[in-house]
């Protein structure tokens, strides 16, 4: 009996040990990751001066100023490009992957396999592959520097990811839901908009969120297809603006973390969707 | 009414199949033929060549650098993003973080959600030889003769890059690492533990086995990632200094809209997209055939 306690004390103490010690490794962990997004925080609200004599300092007044500064100086107007772009661009892809998935779904017509494989393989083809013809083509189109000139961009290369999500979701829901609106003599579309749009609301969320990451963080073709500071998104603005900042470090420094904050509190207000929508696709970017 | 109803699918197909091959595939299969032409963005003649274009990617001094680069950028990511995210995630959801568990997880994602400019922007601040944190940090740990302009420095600025990259996307890994384990049945590992297992061995002989799918998700959009690189680099070094963290994706950029040669540009696109399409299919292969 005395052996039997000893034994038990010692193997919980061994876990105790390895629990102590595996929370260390995961903090460490954390604090590795923090301390870039801390050492900014803090930086941020700092003037100039003080960010040179010792950027581990705390600040020694808080200087909320450099945020209005940043906001006001640029990083609004580049807000509200996002917005605009991020909105129109959401809502087209998600509108237009839900018809092509649901049409490769509930139908069988000529060549659904090469649509199906067409699609697909939108999936494998990269933007930086495109980046030069599509120049070219906007510029032809005189599209080149408007928000259409990344927004069908974002649309075209976005749904093929997207039908590859919905349609899995689909294909899940039972058949018979259907037939039954159609002997209540429901025509396609109302059967699209009234059973099959309202149950797939989970998985319209967790598509709108991860496309939202990606067009919301979108350089390669903002890049190149703006080119006015009026019409900017965040992440090319946000280089701009540093480039203007030149010489006011710490208003930079508070422009980074405006642009940063969005999705980080998307991601804290919908974790769920978010990372139902990431782990199903397993895509980065 | 037999005619209009055969019609009614393409209503839903076309305008998503229109998009894509408008503005997909039209373009990417544009730059397999701007690939052996020269052509300027100011002026739309454009002169065939041959594989010349092919030829100056092939020769140029960068070539192998960028080759070195991307796939060194590849294989670090490898080990540090998947391996070692991967033992994060094991870590994590051991019995014995408790309700941390989620916390953990996601801090490790948060760097993930920040553009790439943002991280490009925030880390050339931390690497700067003055102000820098890491700098600053090494010098008040006592560590003044390891400082030094970590960007500014050929032989230090891709690993530099490639480092903020780690910082960056390892919780992402870990992520969705942590959800394929999850969703391995729980009968398996208390199996394992009655008949004995550890946890190293719980982890090597049921865990990694029962997630190898998603493992080798994670190791394609890796190495797929590693070769489409750009954004961290244009917005830390842009190559540079020389051209010593120069990977292809900036040499393609560079070559279209800053030295007009757009056509040397197009034959980078159809070497990226024939790297990156064969891991594609790799993965296709793989996960079909079901042997992982």
């Amino acid at each position: 009996m005395l052996t039997r306690e000893v034994i038990m004390k010692k193997k919980t103490s061994k876990q105790q040990v390895l629990k102590i010690m595996l929370h260390i490794f995961l903090i460490l962990l954390v604090i590795n990751i923090l301390l870039p997004m801390i050492w900014l925080l803090m930086n941020s609200l700092k003037t100039n001066n003080e960010l040179f004599k010792d950027s581990l300092a705390l600040p020694s007044k808080w200087l909320f100023s450099n945020y209005a500064q940043a906001w006001g100086t640029g990083l609004f107007a580049y807000f509200k490009n996002s917005l605009i772009v991020s909105s129109i661009s959401l809502m087209f892809i998600i509108i237009i992957s839900a018809s092509l998935a649901y049409g490769l779904t509930r139908f069988q017509v000529v060549g659904s396999n090469v649509i199906f494989f067409i699609v697909l393989g939108g999936m494998a083809l990269s933007e930086q592959v495109a980046l030069v013809p599509l120049y070219k083509m906007l510029q032809t189109l005189n599209l080149y520097n408007t928000y259409l000139a990344v927004i069908l961009p974002y649309i075209a290369f976005r749904v093929p990811f997207t039908v590859f999500l919905m349609r899995a979701y689909f294909l899940s829901i039972p058949k018979e839901l259907e037939e039954a609106a159609y002997i209540d003599g429901y025509n396609s579309f109302q059967i699209f908009y009234k059973i099959i749009v309202p149950i797939s609301k989970p998985i319209f969320a967790s598509c709108a969120i991860i496309n939202l990451k990606f067009v919301w963080n979108e350089f390669l073709f903002a890049n190149v297809f703006l080119e006015s500071k009026a019409i900017m998104t965040i992440p090319i603005g946000l280089m701009t603006f540093s480039g203007d900042m030149r010489s006011n470090y710490t208003v930079m420094l508070a422009g980074i973390v405006i642009a940063s904050i969005p999705m980080i509190l998307i991601f804290l207000l919908m974790q769920k969707q978010f990372v139902r929508g990431l782990t199903t696709g397993s895509v980065k970017g | 009414m037999l005619k209009r109803k055969k019609i009614v699918p393409y209503y839903y197909i076309l305008p998503g199949l229109l998009m894509i091959l408008f503005f997909v595939y039209v373009p990417v299969i544009s730059n397999f033929v701007y690939s052996f032409f020269r052509l300027s963005s100011y002026s739309s003649g454009k002169v065939f060549v041959g594989f010349d274009n092919y030829i100056k990617l092939f020769t140029s001094d960068t070539f192998f650098i960028m080759i070195k680069n991307n796939t060194l950028y590849a294989v670090i990511s490898l080990i540090v993003q998947v391996g070692f995210g991967t033992i994060i995630a094991l870590f994590i959801e051991s019995k014995l973080t408790g309700r941390l568990r989620n916390v953990y997880r996601n801090i490790y994602f948060i760097p993930a959600l920040i553009s790439l400019t943002a991280v490009g922007l925030l880390f050339n601040f931390v690497y700067s030889p003055e102000v820098g944190l890491l700098n600053s940090a090494l010098r008040a740990m006592g560590l003044q003769n390891l400082t030094q302009a970590w960007l500014g420095n050929s032989k230090t600025a891709i690993f530099s890059i490639i480092a903020m990259s780690q910082w960056q996307f390892t919780g992402y890994i870990t992520l969705l690492m942590v959800v394929a384990i999850q969703n391995v049945p729980k009968d398996y590992i208390e199996a394992a533990a009655i008949d004995g297992a550890g946890p190293i061995r719980k982890a090597f002989s049921i865990m990694i086995p029962l997630v190898k799918e998603q493992l080798l998700v994670c190791s394609i959009i890796t190495i797929i990632g590693a070769f489409k690189l750009f954004t961290e680099v244009y917005a830390t070094t842009s190559g540079g200094p020389g051209n010593s963290s120069q990977v292809l994706g900036v040499y393609l950029y560079q070559n279209a809209f800053l030295h007009d040669k757009m056509g040397l540009a197009a034959a980078t696109g159809v070497l990226i997209f024939v790297i990156t399409v064969t891991i594609s299919i790799i993965q296709i292969v793989v996960t079909k055939s079901g042997k992982v």
